[in-house]
């Protein structure tokens, strides 16, 4: 049995014209936010086989992510082996799930390493994902910025991973920043685009939540935390801003937007605790890889570990577990 | 189910916690429990026992206890042999047998947080992560109010022996709310935990025992309602501390009165849930999972009244519908339930009754989707709309899980709507808006007030209720007093004081005074049309008086009532006019010193001093009016919890008969110092000083009701001025020996009582007749908490 596909496929959001008047009535208390984060964990908790299958559906929902300097060609094949078979098939045997079924969301890097990534993952479904428009602080030209989407689709990436000009929001310039999320929705073409908003930089909540919509009114197909080079990422109260933006643009609208948490996401526990703030606030049809994805490089290793433990009841090494 | 079917579905599953130990535990002890009196259980063979039961499975826990009227005596008696040694001990070494109970707690945590669930019902997410760890935080903060006790509080010392009676909604908690600050105080105590609910604080008496609490500081007393009563009505307590329903408190109320105990009542609540068109609204929707769907909406505190704006309303309550459905229903072990058991089948077939009969006044019925247990005691979530003021639905207590709301279209009108209730204990207030927030937190009338949040608790902020929703403070520095008494409280018995006698033939003046009453401002005529005459020492008939009476007090409440806005002026302008008055009563001083000698007949030099005493005191009150601040609440949060002293609204004084013009200044000034209108029924035999006043008053810029003046025989003015329902609190330092008709009179709506219970109060002492004790009687703290952060 392979894992499930998504449902119906979702119909991509197109975009809406730029509503001020919504925009401005969005509020994001952060106390009462905070509050209902750190409840959150608490009081949701996914055991033994239901643990494993929530495991399971994380791996599925990763972009095993490599942006560093340093990458390369190899480096970077490797890592598309690993998003093939990212687990260990005789622990996928043990779980009753068939081997070669289950690969990661995406493989996400670099431009200059988009064909590499292609190349590699020839004969899989999985799509590259590429980071662009100047990632990650987004100050280079602006037909730069929009060039380099073009470029990364020419070279095979179906989704492109953009930074919005942070400056727009911490100005509170909502016409540019929807003008900006139009013109790179424009060069992603059928690509699809997650608009990363590096809420680290943002400042507060109020500014998340804002930002987040007019994204999703500039046609962002997912929204996205961070670019994992800010000091804060993926957080909680970030998330919980996040998704119910993307659940009021749902309500509004009937489009779905995905949701990308992104950066310092490394444990199980705490993939098993987004994915239960996406059950809750989202709903279970967002708990795909169509709509939902975790941007990480170290999570995966957790959870191969978790893994083992539920199947052979001993703690796990992580030596045990193929190398991205 | 397998992993890959579990993929498609994206289910939780079950998560439970294991209550082996807990069944260890009852084994242990053979499921039978008896009572913890003076260090040692008692239980005997032929001896009533009830039985406690988990209300999600029906499963028998075990069997326990029934307290009789001989166990209550030998557990007061106790308590009262302890007493003074717990006392004497000191500070430091009760504070070091409280910080070992709060580490005992946290060593036994899961133990008795699984205790507690299956016992009450909760979620065991709450029990672990709210019950208990507030348990050991109040037994922190108290041990350290126990370290500070001598050198903080110097001159106050414990009351005696404390009577606590609990709910079932949260057992521990309470127990801790309760003897936590009574322990910390040097007082011994007496507890009964509630009947559902007795397990948790029998295996806390085994946390005592391991921490070597002294014999007899602590007894715990288990049974039904005729425990309490027992407890309540005990000569040996100096003191009930009861936690239950409005209806209770008002029996405990009339059972303890004019038996010279201290009483603390937080009884029930509606308290309002006011969402503004500018709050952050689906922060505000999920507050009300911890306002109303806490504990399965079994919390006097429970934002059970929804109010919000209209513009938003539509939206408000669809978003609220779908956070509803996705709350979880069922095992209270399961660590992924929201909702446990309602605590017994009678109480569920309340809750139903209660929203039958409601719904038959309107509103609009939405149940939640929730997946319902086959077997136990559940009820699903419930919100009910469009309900009316007047409704049922929206005035009574119905502790479960039923949310009833309506709209409103400004600020002042979710004031109106939130104010129109017999209770008064909590409110939840949410707007970005600061002005907004600090501006109406202060008009809704609570104890309580969270803006942007709700439900917060913490040892350090008192908790407790206005009208109905009982009085006292429990947490805080505000809770402490409520366990302690001045060390210079009069201890002596009354004096009797009668008119003096004579034949009515006046005086000849050159031209007539007739007497009248001071209401609103005006000289009025006694409804009555009679008048009673006044005779000096002499047995001369020197003055005339209006013989108040039922009518004349309605009148004077309402002029009081009318007059609350004195509340609201500043602290400045309110000081002001207490100098003001001094000033013009020290004009007047000699003519006030003859009056005092001839209706007394005490010589002029006892005279002029009780003159010169009443206008120091003024200036006394006219000094505290700007400086009797409130105080910012270290809470863990980040944030603030504000104790800010309210006015407590409109007092009813009856004047001590000694000291006529000082006994009336020495109770009065505190009263309008602190912004509360008052009705003031002077000394019966000597009520002419009190008459003279009036031209002091009228030149003195105080505005008209605050200050009514109804002369009146004692006896006669008590039942129509402490059963008032709009007489916010009752004091009476009468020496006629009425302190128990008015206590139990006041059970009326609860109102807030200070009696002299016989005792004679030295108003000349500046240690007995001033000070901090009379402004915190003439205030209630309101704890506002303001998270903070953006």
């Amino acid at each position: 049995m392979s894992l499930p596909k998504s449902p119906t496929p979702i119909i991509r959001n197109p975009g809406t014209a730029l509503d001020l008047d919504w925009v401005f009535a969005v509020q994001a208390n952060t106390s009462a936010i905070e509050r209902r984060c750190k409840s959150l964990p608490a009081r949701r908790s996914v055991k033994k086989e239901n643990q494993a299958a929530w495991l399971l559906k994380a791996i599925s929902c990763i972009d095993l992510t490599t942006l560093s300097g340093d990458d390369t060609g190899n480096r970077v094949r490797r890592l598309c082996q690993k998003a093939k078979h990212p687990v260990r098939s005789d622990l996928l045997h043990s779980l009753g799930i068939q081997p070669n079924s289950i690969t990661t969301g995406a493989i996400c890097v670099y431009h200059e390493m988009v064909s590499a990534a292609v190349s590699a993952l020839k004969g899989s479904e999985i799509p590259v994902a590429a980071v662009s428009t100047g990632f990650p602080a987004g100050l280079s030209p602006y037909t730069f910025r929009v060039g380099e989407i073009g470029e990364s689709v020419k070279a095979g990436a179906k989704e492109i991973d953009i930074v919005i000009s942070r400056r727009h929001v911490l100005s509170q310039n909502w016409q540019a920043l929807y003008e900006e999320m139009n013109d790179f929705r424009d060069a992603c073409g059928e690509a699809h685009v997650k608009a990363i908003l590096a809420t680290g930089e943002l400042g507060t909540l109020r500014n998340v939540a804002r930002a987040s919509l007019i994204c999703m009114m500039g046609g962002a197909d997912f929204i996205k935390t961070s670019t994992g080079k800010e000091k804060v990422n993926a957080t909680l109260p970030v998330s919980l801003t996040m998704t119910r933006q993307i659940r009021d643009y749902h309500e509004k609208t009937g489009y779905m937007v995905g949701y990308k948490p992104a950066g310092g996401i490394s444990k199980a526990k705490d993939a098993i605790t987004y994915l239960s703030l996406i059950k809750e606030e989202l709903g279970d049809r967002w708990l795909y890889p169509d709509l939902f994805r975790f941007g990480a490089s170290s999570l995966l290793g957790d959870i191969e570990r978790q893994l083992e433990h539920f199947t052979t009841g001993h703690y796990s090494a992580d030596y045990r577990h193929a190398m991205g | 189910m397998k992993v890959k079917e579990i993929l498609e579905t994206m289910d939780y599953g079950e998560a439970p916690e294991s209550q082996d130990i807990a069944l260890e535990w009852l084994k242990k002890n053979n499921a039978k429990f008896g009572l913890f009196i003076n260090g040692n259980y008692k239980s005997a063979p032929r001896r009533e026992f009830f039985e406690t039961r988990n209300p999600a499975t029906g499963q028998l826990l075990a069997s326990i206890c029934q307290a009789e009227q001989k166990d209550v005596d030998q557990a007061m008696q106790s308590a009262r042999k302890a007493q003074a040694n717990w006392r004497d001990i000191g500070g430091n070494i009760r504070a070091k047998y409280l910080y070992a109970l709060a580490r005992l707690v946290q060593k036994h945590a899961r133990l008795l947080a699984v205790v507690e669930t299956i016992d009450n019902g909760k979620p065991i997410r709450e029990s672990r992560d709210v019950d208990i760890p507030l348990v050991a935080r109040h037994f922190y903060f108290h041990a350290g109010a126990a370290q500070l006790m001598e050198k903080e509080m110097p001159q106050y010392q414990p009351l005696g022996v404390v009577g606590q009676i609990i709910p079932w909604n949260f057992p521990l908690l309470m127990l801790a709310w309760k003897i936590a600050p009574a322990l910390a105080m040097g007082n011994t105590v007496v507890i009964k935990p509630a009947e559902y609910t007795s397990l948790s604080a029998l295996l806390f008496s085994e946390l005592c025992t391991e921490a070597g609490l002294p014999d007899g500081v602590l007894n715990i007393l288990t049974g039904d309602g005729r425990v309490g009563e027992m407890i309540a009505a005990h000569p040996e307590a100096d003191k009930i501390a009861f936690t239950g329903s409005t209806d209770v408190g008002r029996k405990i109320r009339v059972a303890t009165a004019g038996q010279r105990k201290e009483l603390t009542l937080e009884l029930g609540g509606k308290s309002p849930y006011i969402v503004f068109d500018d709050a952050d609204i689906d922060s505000a929707v999920e507050g009300l999972v911890d306002a109303i769907w806490f504990n399965q909406g079994q919390v006097c505190c429970a934002g059970s009244r929804l109010f919000v704006q209209e513009g938003v309303a539509q939206v408000f309550h669809k978003k609220l519908k779908a956070r509803i459905d996705k709350l979880r229903v069922g095992n209270p072990l399961d660590k992924s339930v929201d909702i446990g058991a309602i605590i017994d089948p009678s109480q569920r077939d309340a809750i139903s009754l209660c929203v039958e009969n409601g719904l038959k006044e309107g509103g609009n019925l939405y149940v939640g989707k929730n997946k319902l247990p086959a077997t136990g005691c559940f009820y699903p979530p419930t919100l009910i709309t469009d309900v009316d003021p007047a409704s049922p639905l929206m005035q009574e207590e119905i502790f479960g899980p039923v949310l009833t709301g309506t709209t409103f279209r400004t600020p002042s009108e979710a004031v109106a709507l939130a104010n129109n209730t017999r209770y008064g204990l909590a409110a939840s207030i949410w707007t970005e808006n600061i002005n907004l927030a600090l501006d109406i937190a202060p008009q809704v009338i609570c104890g309580v007030a969270w803006i942007n949040s709700t439900n917060q608790f913490d040892a350090s902020a008192g908790f407790g209720g206005r009208r109905e929703s009982g009085f006292g403070r429990e947490g805080g520095w505000e809770g402490l007093y409520g366990y302690v008494k001045s060390c210079h409280s009069p201890s002596k018995p009354l004096d009797k004081i009668e008119a003096k006698k004579g034949k009515p033939v006046p005086e000849k003046a050159e031209i007539d005074r007739t007497p009248k009453l001071f209401i609103g401002g005006k000289q009025v005529r006694p409804e009555s049309g009679y008048s009673y005459p006044v005779f000096s020492d002499a047995g001369k008939e020197i003055g005339l008086v209006g013989h108040g009476n039922r009518k004349d007090i309605r009148n004077a409440v309402e002029a009081a009532s009318s007059a609350k806005g004195w509340g609201k002026t500043t602290t400045h302008l309110r000081a002001q006019i207490i100098f003001y008055i001094a000033e013009n009563l020290s004009i007047r001083k000699n003519e006030f010193a003859e009056r005092i000698s001839a209706m007394t007949g005490r010589g002029n030099e006892s005279a002029t001093g009780e003159v010169n005493l009443a206008i120091d005191r003024l200036f006394t009150y006219a000094a505290w009016a700007d400086k009797f601040d409130g105080t910012a609440h270290g809470a863990p949060i980040r944030g603030v919890a504000l104790a800010m002293n309210e006015p407590v609204g409109v007092i009813g004084i009856i004047c001590p008969d000694e000291s006529p013009l000082l006994g009336l200044i020495s109770l009065v000034a505190p009263a309008i110092a602190m912004g509360n209108p008052c009705v003031v029924v002077p000394s019966q035999p000597f009520p002419l000083s009190a008459t003279d006043l009036y031209q002091v008053l009228e030149t003195s810029d105080l505005p008209k009701g605050v200050i009514n003046l109804v002369t009146a025989k004692h006896n006669e003015i008590i039942d129509p001025l402490a059963g008032h329902m709009n007489v916010d609190a009752f004091w009476y330092f009468g020496s006629s020996g009425l302190s128990y008709d008015v206590e139990k009179i006041s059970a009326s709506n609860v109102k807030r009582t200070w009696v002299n219970q016989g005792l004679k109060r030295d108003w000349s002492d500046n240690q007995e007749g001033e000070g901090r004790e009379f402004l915190r009687q003439a205030t209630e703290i309101k704890n506002i908490w303001i998270p903070f952060g953006e």
